[in-house]
């Protein structure tokens, strides 16, 4: 026993390859965590805007006045996404040059609101959100007005970005 | 000695069987430990056992994309042979195992298994509800429907309102900034791979600490638990009666095995598989999103709460639940074990499973949401509008063309969101009805702008008829303050 306790505190080969290993293999982890990680976090590092610019088609389809649902193919899309691509949105054509696109969804929890024209409002199935016909917050739970895409008139075109899903951190 | 025997004996000695059996099956366990009330835990895990098998199978023909979930489901439930039935049992498998998950909990609680020295079981199973709570979550995803569809759009809601880092972590669950591409694959990997593989990894170390630290003896009033003591006293109790768990305590397991298989499979066979329901177009904006029933509660606790309460009840609270949950056995690892002795332990699982439950039930019924067809699809009670006059017609015209009725009944049709309006009149006096019109409040909107005061007046002199026969309408008090000009239109500009 005694003889092997002061082998313990030699500094031996056999202590040598022991803590090279261990280090070997720290190192090793990290070179394989490093990869994982940053894939399966990758929001967190990605910065890219993934919106981008699409047309909801020409200024005819929203007559003044009126309030309509368009749909346009999500910019940010994979060939396998099939229709859950396809997103809708409420465009409001206030005037001749005047629009407001708001976001379907509610900006209580994300359920899809519906457009109601002769009470002008947009009413929610899911807790019974309700908004005005300009996006204002009318009543029940939701904490603000319904999001609003950024767009833009060209080419006789409306043009919507979109790309991400609206959430109160991050209103489009 | 015969060939077979020698096989046997040469199998054992390389396979140490005896032992395993010994340290394992045959372990002693108290005999009061045999009892109907401890049979919950085994069935967890038959349960659990079931979903891997099933949904194994599942998978074999389960396609996880977005374009190809749909029509894979529909294949399983119309064109593959059993495809429907295994669908079923795996939903009610994951019913049945929620459910008794929930029993097993409640009876170590009432029992006080979880107190020394079985601290770390209950931690463990702690660990254990909110893997089988994730894989419930994950798995309405799998039924990748209207539902699961919009179901993610509230995870993802809920996710975003996390200060600081919300619009990352809903980048992190969709795997993307929308529901798309890799989304249904990330749940895919989620339920099928890795909290599967946390389950079997937990469910290991509870069943250790099951064999290392004794299953509890049936609690005796009077008989507290004594750090100091306890492990002397439970020696002695399996010194005296105790029985090796095979075959003198699993008799009653396996009945109740028994009996939760052929329920799985009878409320399979009647009940059939659930969904999935509408395909998951999100265009497609005429849905009513409901979560399955494990998380109605929580659905319909979001629509009752005053809105600052939100961000506490769905990020604070849950954690606070959670930590209280980790700490329980820490806090009370001592003293009396029996449910008789503790009144506010068993009060509190009664008040809480009524809380659940009624949440639940309220989330089923859903009495807050609007019903988006009532204006055009529910009549107008015919004895509301016999004998009434041209004004007031034109008012009930408004109400049912204004989708008033989205949100208020009459004669027990239409929403439930706001008051019944069929005794309003005995309410509201015909100032205030113009008030509640124009300026609406609480959780009605204002439709001053969307009626023009021909509307109001008809509208609030069709509700003015609206009060049970016999009963007067309400009068307004004599206070001048609340006097209103009793021109509509007047009225309506200055409230406008």
């Amino acid at each position: 026993m005694s003889g092997e306790n002061e082998q313990d505190k030699q500094p031996s080969r056999r202590d040598w390859l022991f803590k090279a290993g261990v280090a070997l293999n720290v190192a090793a982890g990290l070179a394989l965590a490093v990869p994982l990680i940053g894939f399966v976090f990758a929001s967190f590092v990605e910065r890219k805007d993934p919106r981008d610019w699409i047309s909801l088609g020409e200024l005819e389809n929203f007559p003044e006045k009126s309030t309509r649902i368009a749909t346009y193919r999500n910019p940010y899309t994979r060939p396998w996404d099939g229709q859950t691509a396809d997103i809708p949105c409420w465009v409001r054509r206030i005037d001749k040059e005047r629009f407001q696109v708001f976001a379907i969804n509610c900006t209580h929890l994300g359920c899809p609101v519906r457009w109601f024209e002769q009470s002008g409002l947009f009413l929610c199935p899911c807790h019974g959100g309700a908004y005005y016909e300009d996006g204002t917050r009318a009543a029940g739970p939701p904490p603000r007005g319904l999001f609003q895409y950024d767009h833009k008139i060209e080419k006789g075109q409306l043009w919507v970005k979109g790309g991400e899903m609206p959430t109160l951190s991050n209103p489009v | 000695m015969n060939t077979l025997r020698k096989a046997a004996v040469w199998l054992d000695d390389r396979l140490h069987l005896t032992a395993l059996y010994a340290s394992t099956a045959g372990h002693e366990v108290p005999k009061s430990a045999g009892s109907w009330f401890y049979v919950f835990g085994s069935a967890t895990l038959l349960c659990f056992v079931i979903q891997i098998i099933t949904g194994a199978c599942l998978a074999f023909v389960y396609i996880p994309s977005t374009n190809e979930a749909f029509t894979s489901l529909q294949y399983l439930n119309h064109a593959q042979f059993w495809g429907w039935y295994l669908r079923a049992v795996h939903n009610w498998g994951s019913n049945f195992m929620v459910a008794i998950m929930t029993l097993h909990m409640i009876q170590v609680f009432l029992f006080g298994a979880y107190k020394y020295p079985r601290e770390l079981t209950w931690v463990s199973g702690i660990f254990l509800l909110v893997s089988t709570l994730a894989m419930a979550f994950t798995g309405q995803v799998m039924r990748f429907d209207q539902d699961a569809y919009w179901g993610l759009t509230i995870g993802a809601s809920i996710t975003g309102r996390v200060p600081l880092i919300g619009a990352q972590l809903v980048h992190l669950l969709l795997a993307g900034p929308i529901i798309a591409g890799e989304t249904l694959s990330r749940f895919f990997t989620l339920h099928v791979f890795i909290i599967p593989g946390l389950i079997i990894a937990i469910v290991s170390m509870h069943l250790r600490l099951v064999l290392t630290k004794g299953i509890n003896e049936y609690p005796k009033p009077g008989h507290p638990v004594h750090r100091g003591t306890y492990d002397a006293e439970y020696a002695e109790i399996l010194r005296k009666e105790g029985v090796p768990f095979v075959p003198h305590a699993i008799g009653k397991d396996l009945i109740f095995a028994a009996l939760v298989i052929v329920g799985i499979l009878g409320c399979a066979l009647v009940f059939g598989p659930k969904g999935p329901g509408g395909p998951p177009n999100p265009t497609i904006v005429d849905t009513n999103p409901r979560p399955d029933f494990y998380f109605l509660s929580i659905f319909a606790a979001l629509a009752l709460l005053p809105d600052w309460m939100e961000v506490l009840i769905l990020f604070v609270a849950p954690a606070l639940i959670l930590i209280f949950l980790l700490a329980l056995p820490f806090i009370s690892g001592t003293g009396e074990k029996s449910a008789t002795r503790r009144p506010v332990a068993v009060l509190s699982v009664v008040l809480i499973m009524l809380v659940i439950g009624v949440l639940t039930y309220m989330g089923e019924t859903s009495p807050w949401s609007p019903h988006m067809s009532a204006w055009s699809g529910n009549s107008i009670p015919a004895r509301y509008v016999k004998g009434r006059t041209p004004l007031q017609l034109r008012g009930a015209l408004v109400f049912q063309n204004k989708q008033c009725r989205n949100c208020h009944a009459l004669g027990g049709e239409g929403g439930e969101r706001g008051p019944a309006l069929d005794a309003v009149a005995t309410r509201l006096t015909r100032d205030e009805m113009v008030r509640q019109v124009i300026q609406g409040s609480g959780n009605m909107p204002a439709y001053g702008k969307k009626l023009s005061p021909a509307e109001v007046e008809a509208l609030v002199s069709f509700m003015e008829t609206l009060h049970p026969p016999g009963v007067p309408g309400a009068r307004p008090s004599d206070k001048p303050q609340n006097k209103l000009p009793r021109d509509i239109a007047s009225l309506h500009h200055r409230l406008r």
